[in-house]
This record gives C-alpha cells, structure tokens and sequence, in this order.
C-alpha cells in the first residue's frame, strides 16, 4: 500500500512541480502515438471500408490474416523494424533506428491491423443496412466507401481509439527501435520500465499514473471534438 | 385537400423527362426469371411498364411483388430473360428511384438525407441542401430538419424517404409497401405526394396489402400469385371483374395461400 500511495503523490508531484523531464517524456510520448495513430488510421480506416463493401477471391483470407495481426507481438514488430533499419538492414541507409521516427513506424504497424479490423466489422453493420440504398442511388464504389466512413464515423472513432489505447501503452517495439534513448527517444512507457527495473517502483507508479490520466484527457479531448455524445450529432 | 397537395409544384416533382430529357421508359420485362441457389422466386414473367400511370402490384405475401420490383429497378439479379430500357442501362439507374418497405435511414439529418441523392449526382452541397430543406418544409418535415433521421417516428421517415426518392425527379418511382404500418393520417400525406408526383408525370409501381388504398390510387393492377403475374389489368376492370378465382378471393378478403 506504500508504494501505491507513495505513487499517487509522486504522480501528483510531477505535474505540479512542472517537472520539465515528465513533460518532456509527455510531448514525445503523444508525437509518437499520435503520429502513428493519424497513419494508421488514414490506412486502416478506408482498408477497413474497402474490405467490408468488395467481394474479392481471398476476401475471407485477408479479413482472417487483418484479425490475427491484431495480436501482433510488439516485441516481434519491434525486432523486425530493427532489422530493417539497423546498418546492415535493407533500409539501413535511411538512417532511422533510434529515432522517433522508427517509433512511429513500430506503432503504426501494431496498430493498424487493429484499426482495420474494428473498422471492418463496424462498417460490414452498416453496410448491411445501406447496401440497397446506396445501389439504388447509383453510388459509385468510392461514394459508397466515403458514405459508409462518414456515417460510421462513432465506431470509426471507436476503433481509432481503440489504436490510440494499444499504442500510448505500448512498451516492447519501441524500447528495441527506440533504444530509450534520454532527451531523444525516451517515451512514458519505456522511462516506467526503466524506473521499474532500477527499482524505483514508486516513480515508475507515478509516471504509470500520469500516463493512464494522459490517455484519459486525449480520449476526452477527442469525444470532445468529435461531439459523439450529443444528441443532436450524428 | 391536405397542404402537400397545395405546396408541391410541378415543377418540383416532375421528372427530368418531362422537362424536354428523353425517358427511359417504356420498361420491358421479357421472360424474366430470378432464381436464388436453385429456387425460383419469380417468373416467367413479360410485360410492359409504360410512360403514365400508377401500377399497384397485389398479392398475397410470398407471391414475389417485392421480388418483382426489386428486378425491375435492378436490385435483385435477373436469371433468365431479359429487363430493358428505352435508354441504355448506365442512363437509367440515375432515373429511376425506390422507396423500401422499411425506410433506410442514413445516420445524419432529415436535410441532409434528402440532399444526398443530389451531392451524390455532383450538386454542390450548399445548393442540395438548400433544395433539400426546401422539399423537406414542403412536405410537412420542415420541424424536424435538423434532427437525425433514424431517430423521426414511422410517418416521418416514409416522408423523407419519398422526399429522397423524388428530389431528382425521375422517371419512374418504385414503392414497395410504403404505408405498412402507418397510421391513416401519415398514409394520407403519402397518398397525396404520390398523387402530386402522378399528376407530374412520374410513373409510379407500388406494392401494397391495402385494398383500399389500391382502389384510391391505382390506374391499373399487376396481381401477383406463386411468383407470377396471375392477371394484369386497368383498376376498374380488375375490382369489378377479377379474372381468376385467386384474384377474386384476394379482392374479397379471403385468404389466399
């Protein structure tokens, strides 16, 4: 119970001592997810739209694979991005390993299958309930995607933060692409692991704290913004 | 009069062919058959839908009317036979609309999906829904014009269905039952859009169980039974002299299996 405590008030500490390292950590931590989530869904959102309105030979297959690359291990995504960046790797030259970059790549790859996949199933629903219109109306194949993308935009935001939860949390990819490097790569999760492994578990607690109300207020501010709570908004 | 009938004008509901475009219609159905996995569900079927008037398709449930429909406007596969147009077939989707049974809702506002037929075909949005709130106020939806359109009672949603289905004026208007389970107030306001849409010259096909809301609308009959058109005939013709024991049962109220 100390520690959980001694948590609560070193979480409380670093942010109202504007502690410059924690927002430091902070603003890269939400560059990073934030980048990869704005990736990963302008790819997985119409992939999922796509999937859910044409019917192709290994349609089946495809929403297969998408639904088991949803539990794709961080570790492993994080290891195979390294091994494409490191200096012997096929895109070595670039330059990216250890940098924010590789990190925004490791997420987007994690979360778009996620993305995708929510986005699928919530679009396949609607497009159950409009296919016969949309037909009707003579809706080109493009219209009907955007149709179906603006009018399931709630469970499109759904999915989105559905990526947004699995990236902000995620430690294993970036910690191996990253290199938690300090003042360069450094993000929440891999600094709690790092706190964690030197023993410091109430610091490591306080910045799990921050972290958990860090994805709290972007969750907020995006049902915020995105007004999916009134009624009066579709 | 109801005020739908005072505030529609021709101009508004006619469709484009009236206006100088050529029609699409006559439509033929030449030995028509839909089949699913195997089974039958309709035909042989021939006939003709010609350029005026208001066919209603009867018949007891399972008899194929929605089936009939939905091949004429193109959403259900034709197996055998062959559905023509007096256009080329990439003209005529655009020309034609239909009003499901169960009105699909788009997940925006009443004004919004009226003027989505008209974005859709390249009118720019603050014109569509200029026109769209214009339509929607006329038939009586001008209350609600902002609110989300799954979220409006039955009556109101067959409107704005309707409303959608003839806010690009076409040709031909297929209707599949949209007064089921509507009261007599919310049937009579359909009624009259759809008879101001008549007088405009659209040609209107329209399922329906109501016997007496065929006898009020209809200029001729498409009686259908076991996946076939058992008789065809003008209105009059059809109520006072039924030509099959099927048609003269259904008229009567008995029922028809």
């Amino acid at each position: 119970m100390d520690s959980i405590s001694q948590g609560l008030f070193q979480a409380f500490r670093l942010v109202l001592t504007l502690d410059p390292d924690l927002y430091r950590i902070m603003a890269l931590s939400l560059r990073v997810t934030l980048t990869a989530v704005v990736i990963a869904a302008a790819i997985g959102l119409p992939l999922g739209a796509w999937l859910a309105v044409n019917r192709f030979r290994y349609r089946r297959l495809t929403i297969a694979v998408l639904n088991a690359f949803m539990g794709l291990p961080p570790v492993v995504v994080g290891l195979f991005i390294y091994m494409l960046l490191s200096r012997s790797g096929p895109l070595g030259v670039l330059g990216l390993l250890f940098t924010p970059t590789a990190m925004i790549i490791a997420q987007a790859i994690l979360i778009t299958p996620l993305i995708a996949s929510i986005a699928h199933q919530a679009i396949r629903d609607l497009w159950a309930e409009y296919h016969d219109l949309l037909i009707s109306l003579n809706a080109t194949r493009v219209q009907r995607i955007k149709a179906l993308l603006w009018d399931g935009r709630r469970a499109l935001l759904t999915a989105t933060l559905a990526g947004f939860g699995r990236a902000i949390g995620e430690v294993g990819a970036i910690m191996i692409v990253g290199g938690n490097i300090e003042y360069s790569t450094r993000v929440m999760t891999t600094a709690i692991a790092l706190e964690t492994s030197k023993g410091n578990l109430a610091f490591a607690l306080g910045l799990g704290i921050v972290l958990i109300g860090l994805a709290v207020l972007v969750n907020l501010g995006i049902h915020w913004l995105g007004r999916t709570e009134r009624a009066s908004n579709w | 009069m109801s005020s739908i009938l005072e505030a529609l004008t021709a101009d508004e509901v006619a469709p484009v062919a009236e206006a100088g475009g050529e029609s699409i219609l006559p439509l033929r159905l030449e030995g028509v058959v839909a089949r699913i996995r195997g089974k039958t569900l309709i035909g042989p079927i021939d006939l003709t839908i010609g350029h005026h008037g208001l066919t209603i398709v009867m018949g007891p449930n399972g008899s194929g009317k929605t089936t009939l429909l939905r091949l004429m406007h193109g959403l259900q596969r034709v197996s055998k036979g062959r559905v023509s147009w007096s256009l080329p077939e990439a003209a005529v989707r655009a020309r034609q609309a239909y009003v499901f049974q169960t009105p699909i809702m788009m997940r925006r506002s009443v004004v919004d999906c009226i003027a989505y037929p008209l974005i859709l075909h390249g009118v720019a949005k603050p014109e569509a829904r200029a026109r769209a709130a214009d339509w929607a106020r006329r038939i009586g939806l001008g209350h609600v014009l902002n609110q989300p359109a799954p979220v409006l009672s039955g009556g109101e949603k067959q409107k704005l269905a309707l409303a959608r289905a003839l806010i690009r004026r076409p040709d031909i208007l297929f209707l599949d039952e949209p007064c089921a389970n509507l009261d007599g107030s919310a049937m009579r306001d359909i009624e009259s859009i759809l008879m101001q849409a008549r007088q405009a010259g659209t040609r209107i096909v329209m399922a329906t169980h109501d016997m007496g809301q065929a006898r009020r609308l209809a200029s001729d009959v498409l009686f259908m039974y076991g996946g076939k058109v058992h008789e065809a005939a003008p209105a009059a013709a059809f109520f006072n002299k039924p030509q099959t024991m099927e048609a003269q049962a259904f008229i009567k109220g008995d029922i028809v299996e």
